[in-house]
Formats: C-alpha cells, sequence, structure tokens
C-alpha cells in the first residue's frame, strides 16, 4: 500500500498543471450528466434502484476512503455509522409522528447523530494501530448490533418500519435517486478538497509515517478523529436515506458486516487513499453484486462470488485499478519520452545523462533527426 | 557570534531499562556554533541524542533548552521552542513530493502568509530543493534527501537544529556537500548540534567538541583543540589525526 508509484489523479504536482485537473473535471461533468440523464432514459424502477445502489455506495465508499484510504486506518465498523443514521431516521419518524416527505428533513440529523456516535468510538479505537485498530472496529461493530437486538427503542429484531410514501409507482425511486446523486457529487468533490488541503497532508503523513509526521509537530488523534468524523457524517446521512429508501430497519440489515466488507473491497478495487477510485470501485462491484443476487437467487452464492472478486483484487490488483493504470500510463509516457530523448540525441549529441529540464527545452527538439536511429549514440563532432 | 548557551545537559543518567547507558553525562552547547558529539560505536551518542529530542526519558539529570527544562514536553512544544531534530534515517516521506515535505515541516505555522514566507527562506538557502519541489522525494538520491530534510528542518525557523549522523550512507563526494549544507545553516544564524560517527570529518567543521566513550563525557574543547588532541586522535579518530602536518601517532 506504501510503494513509490503514482497514488492519485489529483496530486498537487507542479509539473502537471492545468490540463490534467480540467480533462477530470470535464469528464466528471459528463459523468455527473449521465446520471443525471439515466432514469429519464431508463425509467424502470428496476434500473433506478441499480442507479439508487450505486450512487448509495459511490458516497459510502468515499466517505470510508476518506477516513480509511487517506489515513491508512482501515475500518472494517462503518456500518455503525450507516445504521446509526439509519436508526435515527426511523426513531425520530416514528417519536415524532412524522410521515410522508417530512421524513426527509430528519436526514441532517441522521448526520449528525453518526458523527457524534464517532466522537467516542474513534476516542477509544484510534489509540491503536494497524491490524489492532481493525480488530476494535469489528469489535465496536457487533456492540452496535447487539445493541440494536437488545434495547426496546431500536425496536430490537422485529426493527422499525418506514412511513409509507404515497408516490406514484412510476417514479417513486427517482426523488431517492436524485437526492443520493447530489450525496454522492458533494462527497466526491469534499473528498478532493481534502485530498488538496493542508489536512488532506497530514492524513497522508500519518499513514505513511506516523511517528514521523507526530515529530514534526502533527496531532495525530486531532487528524484522525477529525477524517472519522467526516466520513461518518456522510455514512449517516447515507444510511438514513437507504433506511427510507429500503422501508424497513433491522439489526442484522443496520449493522451489516457484509456493508463493511463491501466498502472495503470497493476501496481496494478502485484504488486506497485515490480520490475517484472507490467511486469507480462502487460504480462498478455495486451492479455487480445486486445482479447477481437477482441471478442468483440463492444468498450465499452470491456472497461466495463477493469473497471470490476480492479474492482476485488482491491478488492482481493489489493496490487497485486507478493506481495501476496510473503506473502504466506514467510508464509509457515515460518510455515514449525516452524514445524521443534518443532520437534527439543521437544527431544533437546531447548526452541523454543531461539533466531532464534540458531535454524539454524547444531548442533541443529542434533538430531532431526524420531518420530514426533511436537508442544509439555514434559519435557525433561536437 | 552571541555567547549564550543553547542547550545545557546536566548530570544525565538515562538508558533503556537495562541500566544506564549514560553517566552524569554534561556538557553544554553555545549558541551560535557547530557543536559535534563524536564516540566510537556504543558510547552513547543515540541514548544522549533520544534524551535531548525527549523521546527518551533520562532517569537522572536534565535538558535545558536555554534555561528551560524539555523534560515531559510534547514534540509540539518542543518545537515550539526552537529546537528542531532531524533524525538519523531517510526521515522523508517518500511517497509525497518534496513540496509536501516541506509543508509538513511547516506544520505547526497556522498562518499561510507566514508558511510562503518560510517556503521562499528556505528556497533561498536551497535553491536546488526548489528544483526539486515536484519530484517524489523517495526518488531522490542520498545526499539530495539530506538536503530536502534540512530545508524541512528550517521551515519553522529553529534557532537550534540537532543533526544525527548526517554522513549515514553517503559518498564521500556528496559528504562534502551535505556538510557545507550545514556550514551554510550556521552561518544563517543556526546553532547547530551534530552527532558524527565520521568524527573527524565532523569535527573539522564544528566549533565545538564533546568526547563521548562508554557513556561518559572524555573530552570537550574547541572543534580543533579535540580533533588535535593525541589521546583522541589514537583513539576515537582511526588513529591519525586529520590534519596535515599535525600527524600524530601516539596510540601506536
Amino acid at each position: 500500500m506504501t510503494s513509490s508509484a503514482v497514488r492519485s489523479p489529483a496530486h498537487r504536482a507542479a509539473g502537471a498543471p492545468g490540463h490534467r485537473t480540467l480533462l477530470t473535471s470535464a469528464g466528471l461533468v459528463v459523468l455527473l450528466a449521465v446520471f443525471a440523464i439515466f432514469p429519464l432514459v431508463y425509467s424502470n424502477p428496476l434500473a433506478t434502484t441499480y442507479g439508487f445502489d450505486a450512487l448509495i455506495f459511490i458516497a459510502a465508499a468515499s466517505a470510508w476512503n476518506i477516513f480509511s484510504g487517506y489515513s491508512g486506518y482501515l475500518s472494517l465498523g462503518h456500518a455503525v455509522f450507516f445504521g446509526s443514521g439509519m436508526y435515527t431516521v426511523a426513531i425520530g419518524a416514528q417519536d415524532w409522528h412524522l410521515t410522508g416527505d417530512a421524513v426527509f428533513a430528519l436526514l441532517p440529523l441522521a448526520a449528525v447523530v453518526a458523527a457524534a456516535v464517532a466522537v467516542p468510538v474513534g476516542l477509544v479505537a484510534l489509540r491503536v494501530r494497524r491490524h489492532t485498530f481493525v480488530v476494535i472496529t469489528i469489535a465496536i461493530f457487533f456492540i452496535f448490533q447487539l445493541m440494536a437486538f437488545n434495547f426496546s427503542f431500536t425496536g430490537g429484531t422485529s426493527g422499525i418500519d418506514a412511513p409509507i410514501l404515497n408516490w406514484a409507482p412510476g417514479t417513486y425511486n427517482d426523488p431517492f435517486y436524485y437526492l443520493a446523486m447530489v450525496i454522492a457529487a458533494v462527497t466526491l468533490a469534499l473528498s478532493w478538497l481534502i485530498r488538496r488541503s493542508r489536512f488532506g497532508l497530514h492524513l497522508r503523513a500519518i499513514r505513511d509515517d506516523e511517528d514521523r509526521a507526530r515529530s514534526l509537530g502533527v496531532h495525530p488523534m486531532r487528524v484522525k478523529l477529525g477524517a472519522l468524523v467526516v466520513s461518518a457524517l456522510i455514512t449517516g446521512l447515507v444510511g438514513g436515506l437507504w433506511y427510507y429508501f429500503i422501508g424497513a430497519v433491522h439489526p442484522q440489515s443496520a449493522f451489516d458486516p457484509l456493508f463493511d466488507l463491501q466498502l472495503a473491497l470497493m476501496g481496494f478495487f478502485g484504488g486506497l487513499g485515490t480520490v475517484f477510485g472507490p467511486a469507480l470501485g462502487a460504480l462498478i462491484l455495486e451492479p455487480v453484486q445486486q445482479w447477481l443476487t437477482v441471478q442468483f437467487t440463492n444468498d450465499y452464492l452470491s456472497e461466495i462470488l463477493l469473497g471470490a472478486v476480492f479474492l482476485l483484487v488482491i491478488l492482481f490488483l493489489p493496490r487497485g485499478v486507478i493506481p495501476t493504470l496510473g503506473e502504466r500510463i506514467t510508464a509509457w509516457r515515460s518510455r515514449a519520452r525516452d524514445r524521443s530523448v534518443s532520437e534527439t540525441t543521437a544527431d544533437g549529441g546531447a548526452a541523454p545523462e543531461a539533466a531532464p529540464p534540458d531535454l524539454t527545452a524547444p531548442g533541443t527538439s529542434a533538430g531532431a533527426p526524420a531518420s530514426r536511429t533511436a537508442g544509439r549514440r555514434e559519435g557525433t563532432p561536437s | 557570534m552571541p555567547s549564550g548557551v543553547a542547550l545545557t545537559v546536566e548530570g544525565l543518567y538515562a538508558g533503556y531499562g537495562g541500566g544506564d547507558i549514560l553517566h552524569d553525562v554534561s556538557f553544554t552547547v553555545p549558541e551560535g556554533g557547530i557543536t559535534c558529539i563524536v564516540g566510537p560505536n556504543g558510547a552513547g551518542k543515540s541514548t544522549l541524542l533520544g534524551s535531548i529530542s525527549g523521546l527518551l526519558r533520562p532517569r537522572r539529570g536534565r535538558v535545558l533548552l536555554r534555561g528551560e527544562p524539555i523534560a515531559g514536553r510534547s514534540p509540539r512544544q518542543i518545537l515550539g521552542m526552537g529546537m528542531v531534530h532531524v533524525p538519523q534515517h531517510h526521515s522523508l516521506f517518500r511517497d509525497m513530493t518534496v513540496a509536501e515535505n516541506l509543508d509538513l515541516g511547516g506544520y505547526t505555522i497556522g498562518d499561510r502568509k507566514l508558511l510562503a514566507r518560510r517556503r521562499t527562506q528556505v528556497h533561498e538557502m536551497f535553491p536546488q530543493v526548489a528544483d526539486w519541489a515536484p519530484k517524489k522525494a523517495g526518488s531522490l538520491s542520498g545526499g539530495q534527501q539530506r538536503l530536502v530534510e534540512f530545508a524541512r528542518s528550517l521551515m519553522l525557523d529553529p534557532s537550534l537544529i540537532i543533526l544525527d549522523e548526517p554522513s549515514m550512507g553517503l559518498s564521500p563526494k556528496v559528504l562534502r556537500s551535505v556538510f557545507d549544507a550545514v556550514v551554510a545553516m550556521n552561518a544563517a544564524g543556526k546553532t547547530v548540534l551534530l552527532v558524527e560517527q565520521n568524527a573527524r570529518a565532523g569535527l573539522r567543521l564544528s566549533t565545538h567538541g564533546v568526547v563521548l566513550e562508554n557513556g561518559r563525557v572524555r573530552l570537550t574543547g574547541s572543534g580543533s583543540e579535540v580533533l588535535d588532541n593525541p589521546e583522541i586522535g589514537a583513539l576515537y579518530l582511526g588513529g591519525a589525526s586529520g590534519r596535515p602536518g599535525t600527524e600524530n601517532r601516539a596510540g601506536r
């Protein structure tokens, strides 16, 4: 995870300004437009459900990445925040007798409650590192599931049903879909901003070497907890929306170990710690998983296949799609540059060991030969 | 040159739980100079630096930074008191760019303008570092990384810089440029405390020397005094004094 290759398309390389960022943002605008048009083209509720699921997981996986990807602290307990969001909306709607559209007003509360839950969770779990941290997050996760089963205000095993929305069945999914789209877009924008900010730099410093970061004066706990709270905030918000869409909350569905694994899988698949990797992972894996579930009505088979995908990712893309692709492109580019350099030097006699800035100077490429004597440096009088 | 005392070590006893490694170590680091701590392997140099930088809690004795004890302070507070420690091994974040590494050096600076100003100052002092800004720190050579580490340590405009074995793993030619950088930082008003395995090279550029042996201070004095001391030359500097013309092989 800490190898030296290109890590993110959005890194602040002073050498690659302007056009790359422009290209990325153009791509994103197109993608956003595609998402915005999607329900108009595929108005079938089955299709919009797929879309909604994908968007929810784009937001959740990106939120997970803001904490786990950037800080290197792998959380397998994010369902705690997701479930807290679900239960917040459920209990709020039940106790305050909210129905219909009014329930949506509870979404910010779901975010706040999840963020509030993250503070004590973080203060406990973030005292330990690496593997121990992962184990602690799993333990905390099960504590929350147990509480949901056993407290009376959560409805115990039977859970809480959501108030019924009397929207037209044909377009029922659309408001959910667009809300999820906005949340996903905002999450990605936030993730991008954090990655570029000093806060993001401090998170990466902690990921690379926490002790070294400490010796430079970084407050690791403050930075890690900050990231966890932001991450939990979004996860809780998404959970609240998910609850209303699904229409019920149960301890197993709110605090679902598969949810934790999915987020991690999406993160690893797309590229841990990259801005868009986890979103890409969600975009690919969530529909695949839905499809598998529909194809193989036996639940276990789709889960076994999900596990197989996880193994394949670890085997062949240990660092994820985006970092691997980035590496390939960089390697390909530098090969192309080497080729053009050796062409120029074959004629001009400039040593290839000369500093790279000289090689990109306009003057040197002017004398490029027409003949391809690439790679050979014959003694030219100089 | 100011004549105060930057750092005072008083009667230090310290170790790693298995008994003391340092025994009653006392010396001072004069303000504005380069002080070099030398000694053979196992003399306690690393233990001493650990105690000074706060990583290791001494069993007895005190470390005073400009008269203020530093025991029990956090790394952040110690940085705030104007002391920066450049550790022995590759201490840069290899996957980050040189520019990002510099920014991390200025972590405790809240003011963006001040941060930018410091960056400019550091770039003026080390122009090469400015050229390397977009490069991955891990892609630089050992000597270049040393310079970036120095540059990073300057981001907080410290008054005292502690360098742990800056010559480690460098070729003689590169070593020279690294030592030149040390002298340049000193000329810019920084007090330097240097720990060097390469005793002769370290003492030659230092104004003061401290010789450690078996956890005790064996000798202190000006750099050239220590360098020219026949006994020291024989015992710690590999048999011969470093200065041509003062060849001394008393130990043989």
